[in-house]
């Protein structure tokens, strides 16, 4: 039991500067395996950054960060990045390519059998509520929602330890939104993955959530279960947020 | 990947048009290329020293319609050409300008430190004069160049050359003390422009067929300002060794053509409409009852070898100009400040007025395709770089790191997501790029390297709409075909995908 609840990334003393622009200042934070982490926060805190130096796209200023207990190496990123799904908020396909290449395409650089390729593709299709014609589809003849579920199967498809996901449902409509929101819920639990996920609406961190890390400008203001956030809150800016944002999200449920 | 198969067959084509040319070199030995200047009476007189080369047994072929003169002294000196016929006066006071030489022998000496010789004048004279309208000219009692300076309204209508040249205009208004500011008008409109009254005196050559066919006034020189032209062959000192009977012929033609015999000759091929080569023929079997086949080519034969000279300009120098552009621009995209170095290389290269583009390759390359393929090469590499660079740069971040997050290396990344991206926005600058080079390799005609260019020169220099069309029409047709072309190109290379996201 203690190695399934191991840290699969650990930030230590993370410090990352843009210019003079500092946005995260001595940062430290242990993501749990096979959990799921919402990082939460207004835009600007720099949670999306931490979803970066995890994919090892860009490096701290000051600090470390491990994975699986190892520094992310420079250079050796490739190898790395292929144990992570990444997913964007619009998705980030490859507009030149269908669905199916859009899924396929470390599959096919990796020279994947045929057989192992469809088998898998079916798989992800299945899983993820994806229909059969659609993959011969270009992103441009999708909509909004079945586009992150190309980007959601992409990003799956070498089955990689870790799903990190920066507001997959940000650029949705409310009712798309909603059903891709429990689709991901069923498949985050049948996959039994590491998921971190980038948002900044409290009821997605609700619903996701098994730890939810509030954070501002940089600093992590309080880190724990989401019932602690709402009902002990450790300080105002926590009760604050989360009273902004309660009653969108009590309107999100009751339209479902 | 449809793309790949079209590159080596644009490849295999290139090289099957440049060995196609060396053929003709090849048979009977090294001819002796003559040359000539882009106006008629320099072109009959290539044709005549062609003649009468051809007529001592040796070879000959005759370039013709060169730039200018420095253009073609210049491949004289280089030894691209072997003769040509100048004037006495243009080597006095232009290409050895200020070097203080007045005399025939002075000039020979000069010319001998080039490996260049002079044969004796040929007879006429074509000196600088300034014609009117006659009933104008007289209607203001204009009767001497002196007169002009009463007249400052006049519009003086000269060539650019004439207003260059330091034997031309900057003297002749030093001279004559003259107020007006001339305006720029190639010489073969100027005639027209005369009887049309859009100017009011123009620069004549003494043996001009216009002047007796216009009935046109020439000014007096009181001041005995213009120098003196005598028609020369010029000729490389080796030619002596090589073709010594071309020689003797050509010191044989000293005095036989006077300035009336010129001035016919010129009549014949702009009023009356016979070929150059018909009236050199002439000349020759008239005077010394030489037989020499005049020209005579149908006109799809000259027009297939005008349509194989420009296409082998745009193909060769399009092809090596994505060659190196796509790189470059590729290069330029990934490193911020190398890429503005890059682009702004490329964007001076652009500014270059392309005629000056092509002039300054003919030290580095002398004359003919080469330089002129080098010229359209550097002319067309701003657009296939710059729009290489945009494509590049304008893919949306989100994308790119996507990418890099599913562990997609950097070359990959180039091959596989970047440039098909970047691929209509690449193919949409080799077009302007191929379109812009069918154009300005009409240019090329006046370095040596033929294509669509010389009937277009031929047509301005004998006043012939027809014969310009016969350049103009094909080269449009060139340039549209060339973007049909790449559209095509663009409809099997470009994904669907893309196009459906421009529209949506």
């Amino acid at each position: 039991m203690k190695q399934a609840h191991a840290n699969i990334f650990s930030l230590l003393n993370v410090s990352k500067r843009f210019g003079d622009k500092t946005v995260l200042k001595d940062f430290t934070l242990d993501i749990l395996k096979d959990r799921t982490t919402v990082l939460l926060g207004p835009s600007g805190c720099g949670k999306s950054t931490i979803l970066r130096l995890c994919l090892g796209l860009t490096a701290p200023t000051q600090g470390r960060v491990l994975f699986e207990g190892a520094p992310i190496a420079p250079g050796k990123g490739d190898a790395i990045r292929r144990k992570m799904g990444y997913v964007i908020q619009d998705g980030g396909l490859f507009p030149h390519m269908t669905a199916r290449e859009n899924v396929c395409i470390m599959a096919r650089y990796l020279k994947w059998p045929r057989e192992k390729m469809a088998a898998r593709l079916d798989e992800l299709r299945e899983m993820t509520n994806f229909p059969q014609d659609g993959l011969s589809s270009y992103p441009a003849q999708l909509s909004g929602g079945q586009q992150q579920r190309v980007a959601l199967m992409r990003a799956l498809m070498l089955d990689p330890d870790v799903l990190l996901m920066d507001e997959p449902l940000g650029a949705l409509d409310s009712i798309i939104r909603h059903r891709l929101q429990n689709d991901l819920k069923d498949i985050f639990s049948r996959l039994r993955k590491t998921v971190v996920m980038v948002t900044h609406d409290i009821g997605e961190a609700g619903f996701f959530g098994d730890k939810v890390v509030l954070m501002r400008g940089g600093a992590i203001e309080q880190a724990g279960r989401f019932a602690d956030l709402v009902h002990k809150p450790a300080n105002g800016f926590v009760r604050e947020y989360i009273a902004a944002q309660r009653g969108v999200a009590d309107v999100l449920e009751n339209a479902g | 990947m449809k793309n790949k198969t079209l590159f080596p067959f644009l490849f295999l084509l290139c090289a099957l048009l440049s060995f196609a040319p060396s053929r003709v070199a090849a048979a009977g030995g090294k001819p002796v290329i003559v040359g000539s200047k882009k106006f008629t009476e320099s072109v009959v007189l290539g044709e005549i020293v062609k003649g009468v080369t051809q007529a001592a047994g040796v070879p000959a072929i005759h370039k013709r319609q060169f730039g200018g003169t420095r253009i073609i002294w210049r491949a004289l000196k280089e030894g691209d050409i072997d003769a040509y016929v100048d004037y006495t006066g243009t080597l006095y006071h232009e290409d050895f300008a200020g070097q203080h030489i007045t005399t025939m022998e002075g000039l020979r000496k000069k010319l001998s430190t080039y490996g260049v010789s002079m044969a004796p004048p040929l007879g006429f004279q074509n000196n600088y004069a300034i014609a009117m309208d006659p009933r104008r000219a007289k209607k203001l009692g204009i009767r001497t160049i002196s007169d002009l300076r009463r007249h400052p309204e006049l519009k003086l209508g000269f060539p650019s050359e004439f207003l260059n040249r330091k034997d031309g205009w900057p003297g002749m208004r030093a001279a004559y003390a003259l107020p007006q500011t001339p305006v720029n008008i190639d010489q073969d409109l100027a005639y027209r422009g005369l009887v049309h009254g859009s100017v009011d005196a123009v620069v004549a050559y003494t043996t001009d067929a216009e002047i007796d066919y216009y009935h046109l006034a020439l000014l007096k020189d009181d001041l005995h300002y213009f120098p003196i032209y005598k028609g020369v062959i010029l000729y490389r000192t080796d030619l002596e060794k090589r073709a010594p009977a071309a020689v003797r012929n050509y010191k044989r033609l000293a005095g036989r053509i006077d300035t009336a015999a010129m001035a016919a000759m010129n009549r014949a091929v702009k009023i009356d409409r016979r070929s150059e080569s018909a009236v050199a023929a002439g000349f020759l079997k008239k005077t010394f009852g030489m037989e020499v086949a005049a020209r005579r080519k149908s006109w799809w034969t000259a027009f297939w070898r005008y349509t194989f000279a420009h296409l082998l300009l745009v193909l060769v120098s399009l092809s090596a100009a994505i060659a190196v552009s796509v790189p470059a621009g590729i290069l330029a995209a990934r490193h911020g400040r190398l890429g503005q170095v890059i682009l702004g290389a490329a964007g001076v290269l652009q500014t270059m007025p392309s005629l000056a583009l092509f002039v300054f390759m003919i030290p580095l390359f002398g004359i003919g395709r080469a330089p002129a393929i080098a010229a359209l090469f550097l002319y067309s590499l701003l657009p296939i770089v710059r729009n290489t660079y945009a494509g590049l740069t304008g893919i949306p971040d989100g994308v790119l790191e996507s990418a890099e997050a599913l562990g997609l290396p950097e070359r990959a990344k180039l091959w596989r997501i970047k440039l098909p991206m970047a691929a209509p926005t690449i193919l949409a600058g080799i077009k302007t790029a191929a379109v812009i080079n069918v154009g300005t390799a009409t240019l090329a005609a006046l370095i040596g390297a033929g294509g669509y260019g010389e009937p277009i020169l031929a047509g301005i220099r004998l006043d012939d709409i027809g014969l310009i069309m016969t350049g103009a029409v094909p080269a449009a047709g060139m340039a549209l075909l060339m973007q049909y072309g790449f559209e095509l190109v663009e409809t099997a290379c470009v994904s669907k995908g893309l196009r459906l996201q421009r529209t949506g």
